[in-house]
C-alpha cells in the first residue's frame, strides 16, 4: 500500500482505537433489530458518543464511559419494543410470526392441512360446476365457488368470533341468491357486468375476514391492500411456474403418444387454477417479508414508465380533434388506466417509511396522478357530450360511475400528497385517505351487481 | 428519590415539547434540559427518548431535520410545530388541574395528622 493513502487512524491505531471497536460492535448489535431503522441507530450512535464524550470528561476512562454510556441507552430487547410500538409497520410480519411461535410445530402442520384441504375443496368445487353447469352461469358464480375457501382459511386463521362468521356468511348467501335468481338475458350487458361486478363484492367480504372484523381499522384496512398486492405477485409466480410445467409435461406424455390436452381442460385447469389462490394465499400469510421489498420495487420502475405513457396519451387525445364517435370503450380504458394509476400509488404509499422527508419520487407521483387527471378529463368530456346524445346505457352506467369514483380518490390523493410535499400535512393523512375511500368501491360493485340488472330490466 | 416508571412516562410529552418549545434541539440534549430541570432525580432510560420522538412527529407534533454536529456526525435536530405547540398548551391545562387536585388532598392530609379525627380520640 502506497504511504499517504491511508488514514492516520488506520495507521497507527488512535488512542480510542478499542473505543471505536466497541461502538461498531453495538451498532451491529442494534442494526440486526428489525424494528430499528439504520437512520434510528444512527441517531442513537450520536447520543452514545455525546453521552461517552461528557462521561469521560468527568474522569472515567473509555472502557467506563462506554459501559454506562450503553448501559442508560437501554437493553436491546426494550428498545426494540419501543420501536416496534411506535413503528409497526416495519415489522407488522414479524410480528404474526412471532406471536405464533409458542404453538410449535403442530400448529403450522395443522395449517397446512387445512390449506390443502380447502384447495382442493375450491378445485372440486370449480370442478363440479364447470361439468354440470352452464358456461354463463359459472362464470356469474365463479367468485362465489372459490373466494368462499379463501375466505375460510383467513376465518380460521383469524380466530373469528361468530359474530364476524355471521356477518361473512350472509354476503355470499345473499349475492348467490341474487345472482342466480335474477332472470338475466342470456347475452344481456347486466349479465356480464353482474360477472364483473361480484368478484369486487366478493372480495370486500374476504376482507372482512383478513382483518378479523376489523374492518374499521385504518391499519388493518392498509394490510388488507398489501395483502392484496403480494397475492397478486404470488399468484402470478405460481400461475407462471405452473404454466412451464405443465407445458413440459404435455411435450413428454406426446413423445410418448399420450394426448394430454383433452384433460386440460376439462381436469387440471378447473382444479388447479383456484386451488392455487388458496395456496398463494397461504404463501403471502406465512412470508409476507419476502414480497414486502418486491411491491415497492415494482411501483418505482413502473411510476416512471406510466408517466411517460400518461403523457404521450394526453398529447394524442387531444390533438386527435373529434372524440365524439369514440365508444364506450374508451371509458373502460381511462377506468383501467386510473385503477393502474390508483394502484401505483396506492403500493408506494403502503410501503412508504411514514417518517421519511418528502422526496423526488412523491413529486413524480404527484405529476403522475395529475397527469391521469389531465388525460381522464379530456375522455370524460368527449363521453359526457356522447352520453347527453345517446342516453345511458348500463355499460355506460356502471363505467362513468366507476370514473367519477377514482376521479374523486385521485383528485383528492394529488391534494393531499401535495400538501405533504409543502410539508402542510403529514403523510397519515394521505394514507388515511386511501384506506378510507375503498369500502366506496365495494358500494359501487354492490349497486352493478344487484341494483342494476332490475334497474335496466335484465338486458 | 426515584420516581416511579409510569409518572415519568406520563409526564415524558409535555416536558419534551415544553423543551422544545424553547427552541430548536436534539435528542442527547434534551435528556441533559430534562436533568439539569429535575436536578437529575427525573432519570429516563436513553434509548426510549427516540421512539417518543419518532410518535411525536408522526403526530405531526414535532418536525425532523437531519444536521451535523460540530464534529461532523449525522443528527437529528427536532423543532416544535404549530399542532404541538397547541398539544402543549392542552398538556398544560391538564397537568394544571391533576396539580391542583394533589396540592388539595396533600393539605387535607396534612391537616388529619396534625388533627386527628375526634372519634378515635373518643376511643382512647
Amino acid at each position: 500500500m502506497a504511504p499517504g493513502t491511508t488514514a492516520p487512524d488506520a495507521a497507527s491505531p488512535g488512542p480510542h482505537a478499542a473505543l471505536e471497536a466497541q461502538i461498531d460492535q453495538w451498532r451491529g448489535y442494534v442494526r440486526r433489530r428489525e424494528a430499528i431503522s439504520t437512520a434510528d441507530v444512527d441517531e442513537m450512535e450520536d447520543h452514545l458518543r455525546e453521552r461517552v464524550e461528557d462521561l469521560r470528561a468527568t474522569g472515567l476512562d473509555d472502557d467506563e464511559a462506554f459501559l454506562v454510556a450503553v448501559k442508560r441507552m437501554g437493553t436491546l430487547d426494550d428498545l426494540s419494543r419501543e420501536f416496534a410500538q411506535e413503528h409497526s409497520e416495519r415489522l407488522w410480519k414479524q410480528l404474526v410470526l412471532v406471536g405464533e411461535q409458542p404453538a410449535g410445530r403442530t400448529r403450522s402442520w395443522r395449517e397446512l392441512a387445512v390449506v390443502l384441504g380447502l384447495a382442493a375443496g375450491a378445485g372440486v368445487a370449480t370442478k363440479i360446476a364447470t361439468s354440470v353447469l352452464d358456461e354463463d352461469v359459472v362464470a356469474l358464480n365463479a367468485a362465489l365457488l372459490v373466494l368462499p375457501f379463501l375466505t375460510a382459511y383467513l376465518a380460521w386463521k383469524r380466530q373469528v368470533t361468530a359474530r364476524v362468521v355471521g356477518a361473512l356468511v350472509v354476503p355470499f348467501v345473499a349475492l348467490g341468491l341474487v345472482l342466480n335468481l335474477y332472470p338475466f338475458e342470456p347475452t344481456g350487458s347486466t349479465l356480464v357486468l353482474a360477472v364483473l361486478a361480484a368478484p369486487a363484492v366478493v372480495w370486500a367480504v374476504v376482507g372482512v375476514a383478513y382483518v378479523g372484523g376489523r374492518w374499521r381499522s385504518d391499519a388493518r384496512r392498509m394490510d388488507f391492500v398489501r395483502f392484496t398486492g403480494e397475492l397478486a405477485v404470488y399468484y402470478t409466480l405460481i400461475a407462471i411456474g405452473g404454466g412451464v410445467l405443465l407445458g413440459l409435461t404435455t411435450v413428454t406424455f406426446s413423445l410418448a403418444g399420450v394426448d394430454l390436452e383433452p384433460y386440460l381442460d376439462t381436469w387440471i385447469l378447473p382444479l388447479c387454477v383456484p386451488a392455487a389462490l388458496i395456496v398463494a394465499a397461504w404463501l403471502v400469510e406465512a412470508k409476507q417479508n419476502v414480497v414486502e421489498n418486491i411491491a415497492p420495487v415494482l411501483t418505482r420502475v413502473f411510476t416512471p414508465l406510466t408517466l411517460v405513457m400518461l403523457l404521450a396519451a394526453f398529447v394524442v387525445l387531444a390533438t386527435a380533434g373529434d372524440l365524439a364517435d369514440v365508444d364506450r370503450e374508451l371509458l373502460i380504458l381511462m377506468d383501467a388506466i386510473l385503477v393502474l394509476v390508483l394502484c401505483l400509488l396506492l403500493y408506494s404509499v403502503s410501503a412508504r417509511d411514514p417518517l421519511a422527508p418528502p422526496s423526488f419520487f412523491d413529486g413524480l407521483q404527484v405529476l403522475l396522478v395529475v397527469a391521469a387527471l389531465a388525460v381522464d378529463a379530456v375522455a370524460l368530456t368527449a363521453m359526457l357530450t356522447r352520453i347527453a346524445e345517446f342516453g345511458l346505457s348500463p355499460n355506460k352506467t356502471a363505467a362513468l360511475g366507476l370514473n367519477l369514483l377514482l376521479l374523486v380518490h385521485l383528485a383528492w390523493s394529488a391534494v393531499l400528497a401535495t400538501a405533504f410535499l409543502r410539508g402542510r400535512r403529514p403523510l397519515a393523512d394521505l394514507v388515511a385517505w386511501q384506506t378510507r375511500f375503498l369500502p366506496a368501491y365495494a358500494g359501487w360493485a354492490v349497486l352493478v351487481a344487484v341494483v342494476f340488472p332490475p334497474v335496466f330490466g335484465f338486458v | 428519590m426515584r420516581i416511579d416508571k409510569d409518572l415519568v412516562a406520563a409526564s415524558a410529552t409535555p416536558l419534551v415539547l415544553g423543551i422544545l418549545a424553547d427552541g430548536e434541539s436534539y435528542g442527547y440534549a434534551i435528556l441533559k434540559r430534562v436533568d439539569e430541570l429535575s436536578g437529575g432525580r427525573m432519570q429516563w432510560t436513553d434509548g426510549m427518548l427516540y421512539p417518543l420522538l419518532h410518535r411525536l412527529e408522526r403526530l405531526g407534533l414535532v418536525e425532523a431535520s437531519w444536521g451535523t454536529s460540530d464534529v461532523g456526525r449525522r443528527r437529528k435536530h427536532y423543532a416544535i410545530t404549530a399542532a404541538g405547540r397547541e398539544a402543549l398548551v392542552e398538556r398544560q391545562a391538564q397537568w394544571d388541574v391533576v396539580a391542583h387536585a394533589l396540592q388539595q388532598v396533600w393539605r387535607s392530609a396534612q391537616d388529619g395528622l396534625q388533627n386527628p379525627p375526634r372519634v378515635a380520640e373518643g376511643w382512647a
